[in-house]
């Protein structure tokens, strides 16, 4: 008896401050307050003075001085290394986020049985992910891909003539693709989490009706994965249109440009010409592209990603 | 191998596929070991493996500094950043799963947005208010993000372990007694202590290999971390492969031990949330 008025009481208390009351308030934004403050100081203030600065001329030296639409138009009408890092960027996006997402999902599949040596198997493959984007792996890169590099030797000795994978401008991006693919190992990781979700009935009343191997990928996996595939892409895109280090330490942009990706465009026209005003319109552009992007794949995720409803299987 | 049979097929494809995967860090282990006329053999193996490369690789001659004090410049910076994003990333996770106050909702769609804010997007502005309390080429810059919930990655993870504690805990403290403030630092603080391993080890990875800020910030050579150190050897001398690449494999080395001792963590922490090693 005793315990059940304490019970209620403390259902009371705490009822009482999950209504809102002036307490609760304070509590709430006394503990939230460290990325509170964080995201207006370091996100929400820059992202609005970066805007206003996109509009200046400003070389940290002298104060900003307003130009008007110039820094915009000369991106779009003057700047050729706007379009090109754009080509440059588009082309990494578009051919390394589906391959990654091919990979990812084909290597999940392959790994999501359970049997023995799966843990080692499932380490060997996530490896390069934890260590790819350091600038280690990048120099790793820019040694086995050289003219001189482990590549070539190697090709020589089946008589195949190599070429300088790097400093072909035709080859080039292809060599960071082939970096940042191999680097598949998280998303895989989220497709396997993913595949457990599935409940295995489906497969089996599939397997009564005698559905064939692809059919039961197709028809079930597929579409009951359509959630996860859609998290790793949106993620994935925008991932993949920071591209830096790699492009700053295997390539530096070049040859001609060939791998003159924007975030390495922006790095440049900030820190190292010091045009803070135009990089800061560069910003403002890569953050429309992004967010246009990503609201298209929202939009078009209403086609082919599939919810679950409440009527559904799930237990 | 009779546990082998039944999946044969799909075993040797997984062998030779991650034999691919990591072959290319096999030969890196190889070629650090190599003299440098062995250097541009095609073998992936030295014929006698030295050590060579890497005594001369950690002196760095050209530089006044040998690697130790580039990797204990790396390891100060490390230290702040894993306290500041472990014990702010718990104290707003527990805000977020278990108070009630207005907006909130509203503010956890905000810090759910700023995931798929591009970082080069703040770059600009962030620099400029550094450089105005004359923080550049310090390592306040690089720590103090750290202290803001350390990430909105991490308060998503941890939040979604809160949620998952028992609420009855924290109501027999109250009966107990207890304040908000007890509430957490005596129930869900210790409770949550595996999800704040994996954040620690995540707050480490990625700050080791932040090369974009460290880059952006950090200018002299007495500052600088191994990163910063290993660009010197592309940008500055006349390219010694051999001791490089040892130098490189090095730096690889702090992340893979945390990673093989705590590999649970790992696929656990990417799983439930989704974030990227």
């Amino acid at each position: 008896m005793n315990t059940n008025v304490a019970t209620t009481t403390a259902r009371k208390t705490l009822f009482r401050f999950k209504r809102g009351s002036g307490e609760s308030n304070l509590h709430g934004y006394l503990f939230i307050s460290p990325w509170l403050i964080g995201f207006l100081l370091l996100t929400l203030w820059p992202i609005a003075q970066s805007f206003y600065l996109s509009f200046t001329d400003y070389s940290l030296l002298s104060s900003p001085v307003w130009t008007g639409m110039d820094n915009y138009k000369r991106m779009f009408y003057y700047d050729e290394d706007f379009v090109q890092s754009l080509k440059v960027t588009f082309t990494f996006v578009l051919v390394s986020v589906p391959l990654k997402l091919f990979f990812s999902l084909m290597v999940a599949q392959l790994l999501s049985k359970s049997m023995k040596g799966m843990s080692l198997y499932r380490t060997m493959v996530y490896f390069p992910s934890l260590i790819g984007g350091s600038i280690a792996v990048s120099i790793l890169w820019r040694n086995m891909f050289g003219v001189d590099g482990y590549i070539n030797k190697v090709l020589a000795v089946f008589g195949i003539e190599g070429r300088g994978w790097i400093s072909d401008p035709d080859s080039a991006l292809w060599t960071l693709i082939l970096l940042n693919v191999w680097q598949f190992g998280s998303t895989m990781v989220i497709f396997l989490a993913g595949l457990k979700q599935i409940p295995q009935e489906l497969y089996e009343s599939a397997s009564v009706d005698g559905a064939a191997r692809w059919r039961k990928f197709y028809h079930i996996t597929l579409p009951m994965l359509s959630p996860v595939m859609f998290f790793n892409l949106v993620l994935g895109v925008i991932g993949s249109f920071q591209m830096f280090t790699a492009a700053l330490i295997v390539t530096r942009g070049g040859p001609m440009h060939a791998t003159y990706t924007y975030a390495l465009f922006l790095f440049e026209k900030a820190f190292k010409h010091f045009q803070m005003g135009y990089a800061s319109a560069l910003a403002w552009v890569l953050l429309l592209i992004v967010a246009l992007i990503t609201a298209l794949n929202f939009y078009v995720s209403r086609f082919w990603v599939f919810y679950e409803t409440d009527g559904g299987g799930r237990k | 191998m009779n546990a082998l049979r039944p999946h044969l097929s799909r075993h040797l494809i997984l062998i030779v596929f991650s034999l691919l995967m990591v072959y290319p860090i096999i030969w890196w282990l190889g070629a650090s070991l190599k003299t440098a006329p062995e250097m541009s053999l095609p073998t992936i193996w030295p014929s006698t493996p030295i050590w060579d490369n890497y005594t001369a690789g950690w002196d760095f001659s050209p530089s006044p500094h040998t690697f130790a004090h580039f990797y204990s410049n790396t390891l100060l910076m490390e230290v702040g950043n894993v306290i500041g994003g472990v014990l702010t990333a718990a104290i707003v996770a527990f805000g977020f799963a278990r108070l009630k106050f207005k907006f909130k909702g509203f503010w956890f769609s905000i810090l759910l947005m700023t995931l798929m804010l591009p970082g080069q997007v703040t770059i600009v502005p962030q620099y400029i208010m550094f450089n105005r309390f004359e923080f550049t080429d310090s390592y306040v810059p690089l720590i103090l993000p750290h202290f803001f919930g350390g990430g909105a990655f991490f308060i998503f993870l941890l939040v979604q372990f809160i949620r998952g504690i028992p609420r009855d805990l924290d109501e027999a403290a109250t009966i107990d007694g207890a304040s908000v403030y007890g509430i957490f630092l005596r129930i869900i603080f210790p409770l949550i202590k595996p999800a704040l391993v994996t954040v620690a080890i995540f707050t480490f990875i990625w700050s080791w290999d932040d090369f974009f800020s460290q880059v952006l910030y950090l200018s002299s050579v007495d500052k600088f971390t191994v990163g910063l150190a290993l660009r010197m050897y592309i940008d500055q001398f006349e390219v010694q492969w051999g001791q490089m690449l040892a130098m490189a494999l090095l730096s690889v080395l702090p992340s893979a031990v945390i990673f093989f001792l705590a590999q649970k963590h790992f696929v656990e922490g990417i799983a439930t949330t989704g974030i990227k090693g």
